[in-house]
């Protein structure tokens, strides 16, 4: 299969040398791939914009899951915000309770977008509808947002892993809030190299993050890992603008989390054996939604 | 590469909870319903690793009987899905295996009615993308992103070419190719993914190649 890049570094490169910002390379890539006209594939992404934000929209309301594990969350946020008193700032806790109204919304069922999975869903939404408010974006603005964090994942997902059975939570809300953090620099104004220097250094911030959901539910602990990736994302972003660059080149970042994916044992990766699904209260709450007798439940596999 | 398209990260759109333990499961679960070709009576779902352990909680099986029951991922249809089954009379029964498989996230489907049984392995490989590994005991490696042809046929020495050439007379371009076989000479497996779907007129000249036994397709 012909593709106009493979790593991140090819990517940068011809954002640069075509002078196009990179959420137009992948668009050229995907014309070239599926043979699709430039219209039927922005009108793709435009729909999936709407189900992201339709996705917030009913979050922001509240939602439970069947288990009653989550939901709520992103209330308590948006009325803490309305208070006025918020120590990080309403723009960071905008994006935090965006990110969690999505996964609220999977956590119940509902209908969202995966990005790059459904896990992880919160994220690049999230981030998005908070700096929309201070960026003023078109509507075309923000589909090429989506267009530059599937660049990114894009190479995350053939070099290394976008799933957290395979690669452990590093792999789904590592790339998520790495992915976010590139389109927030572009949306920003920021260069390509820049957009890159973002993503590594919030993919460092990812590193070893394992997969333990509690009762192998994707709520606990996952809808606040979401709500503390869209916050790394915007700071990995804020950074990068601000000229600080990641001695790593992201490529070999890249290369990190996916060996490091490999070296995690099972246990720790979604088999909801380890970490916090082994925890007393994680055991506890799994024997009361599922009724005690489980394949989970085995101490020896810590 | 094994993920292609931008919308394979940025996407699907689906219901939730999770990409490869709903969404991939509800694919694996769909291609298996589309290669049979019919609402199977009666579904045998094996899982294993990661699926195996927490299926229930991410609405795996929800998701595999849905599939079975055409529903794509979206489908708010999918949350009913094990009332729907018994509404039609479709029954199915889940195993969660001990064995590990190479890949974490595995699922054999065994389907059939009264005409006949199929097996299908399928994996998700995340982010809702699915691979069909193994079909009624061939191993091959199936995407489904791409309309694709399945011909079993004897083992003999050409017809690989045949079929080729039969494609290519009709400027059928193919994108990805798998033979697989069990012995030595005996039955095998061809599995063809083309650019573009194959008509049925295309599907009775296939049909006619000497040794070649059954011809079916998916489309994308």
């Amino acid at each position: 299969m012909e593709v106009l890049f493979k790593s991140v570094k090819e990517l940068v490169a011809l954002a640069e040398s075509k002078e196009k910002p990179i959420s137009e390379i992948m668009i050229e890539q995907e014309m070239l791939i599926t043979k699709r006209s430039r219209e039927e594939i922005i009108a793709q992404m435009d729909h999936n914009l709407t189900v992201m934000e339709e996705a917030v929209e009913k979050g922001l309301q509240g939602v439970e899951s069947t288990s009653g594990l989550t939901g709520g969350d992103a209330v308590l946020l948006q009325k803490y915000m309305e208070k006025g008193n918020t120590l990080s700032g309403n723009l960071l806790l905008d994006a935090v309770s965006k990110a969690v109204a999505t996964n609220e919304v999977n956590a119940a069922m509902g209908t969202i977008c995966a990005t790059p999975t459904a896990g992880a869903a919160g994220i690049v939404p999230g981030t998005l509808f908070a700096v929309k408010d201070k960026l003023n974006p078109t509507r075309e603005q923000m589909i090429h947002y989506l267009f530059t964090t599937g660049a990114f994942g894009f190479v995350v997902a053939n070099n290394a892993s976008i799933s957290g059975a395979a690669g452990g939570c590093q792999a789904e809300t590592g790339s998520a809030g790495s992915m976010a953090a590139a389109a927030i620099v572009e949306m920003a104004g920021g260069t390509p190299q820049q957009s890159a220097e973002a993503f590594s250094i919030v993919m460092k911030n990812m590193l070893g993050l394992v997969c333990d959901p509690v009762a192998g539910l994707v709520e606990v602990p996952c809808v606040k890992r979401n709500a503390m990736g869209a916050a790394k994302a915007l700071v990995g972003a804020d950074m990068a603008l601000a000229g600080v660059v990641s001695r790593i080149p992201t490529d070999e970042v890249i290369g990190a989390m996916h060996r490091i994916g490999q070296s995690m044992p099972s246990a720790l990766r979604e088999t909801a054996k380890g970490g916090l699904a082994a925890t007393p209260t994680g055991k506890a709450l799994e024997a009361k939604i599922f009724g005690g007798a489980s394949v989970n439940s085995d101490p020896a596999s810590l | 590469m094994k993920f292609r398209s931008v919308f394979d990260i940025i996407g699907p759109v689906m219901i939730g909870p999770s990409s490869s333990h709903t969404a991939g499961a509800a694919r694996i679960g769909r291609i298996a319903r589309t290669i049979y070709g019919r609402q199977p009576e009666w579904a045998k779902i094996y899982l294993y690793g990661s699926f195996a352990e927490t299926y229930k909680g991410h609405g795996t099986d929800v998701a595999i009987i849905g599939g079975l029951l055409d529903y794509d991922t979206f489908d708010e249809r999918i949350k009913t899905a094990f009332e729907d089954a018994e509404k039609i009379g479709f029954t199915f029964e889940f195993f969660p295996e001990e064995e590990e498989k190479e890949h974490p996230n595995t699922a054999k489907i065994v389907v059939g009615d009264k005409d006949g049984v199929m097996e299908l392995t399928g994996i998700s490989i995340g982010g809702g993308k699915m691979e069909v590994v193994e079909l009624n005991g061939f191993p091959l490696r199936l995407s489904g992103n791409y309309p694709a042809l399945l011909v079993v046929h004897q083992d003999r020495a050409g017809l690989i070419a045949s079929v080729a050439n039969a494609l290519a007379n009709k400027g059928v371009n193919i994108a990805h190719m798998e033979v697989g076989r069990k012995e030595k000479g005996e039955m095998a497996l061809m599995v063809i993914e083309v650019d573009h779907i194959i008509d049925d007129e295309m599907l009775s000249e296939l049909r006619v190649l000497p040794h070649v036994t059954e011809v079916s397709t998916i489309a994308e």
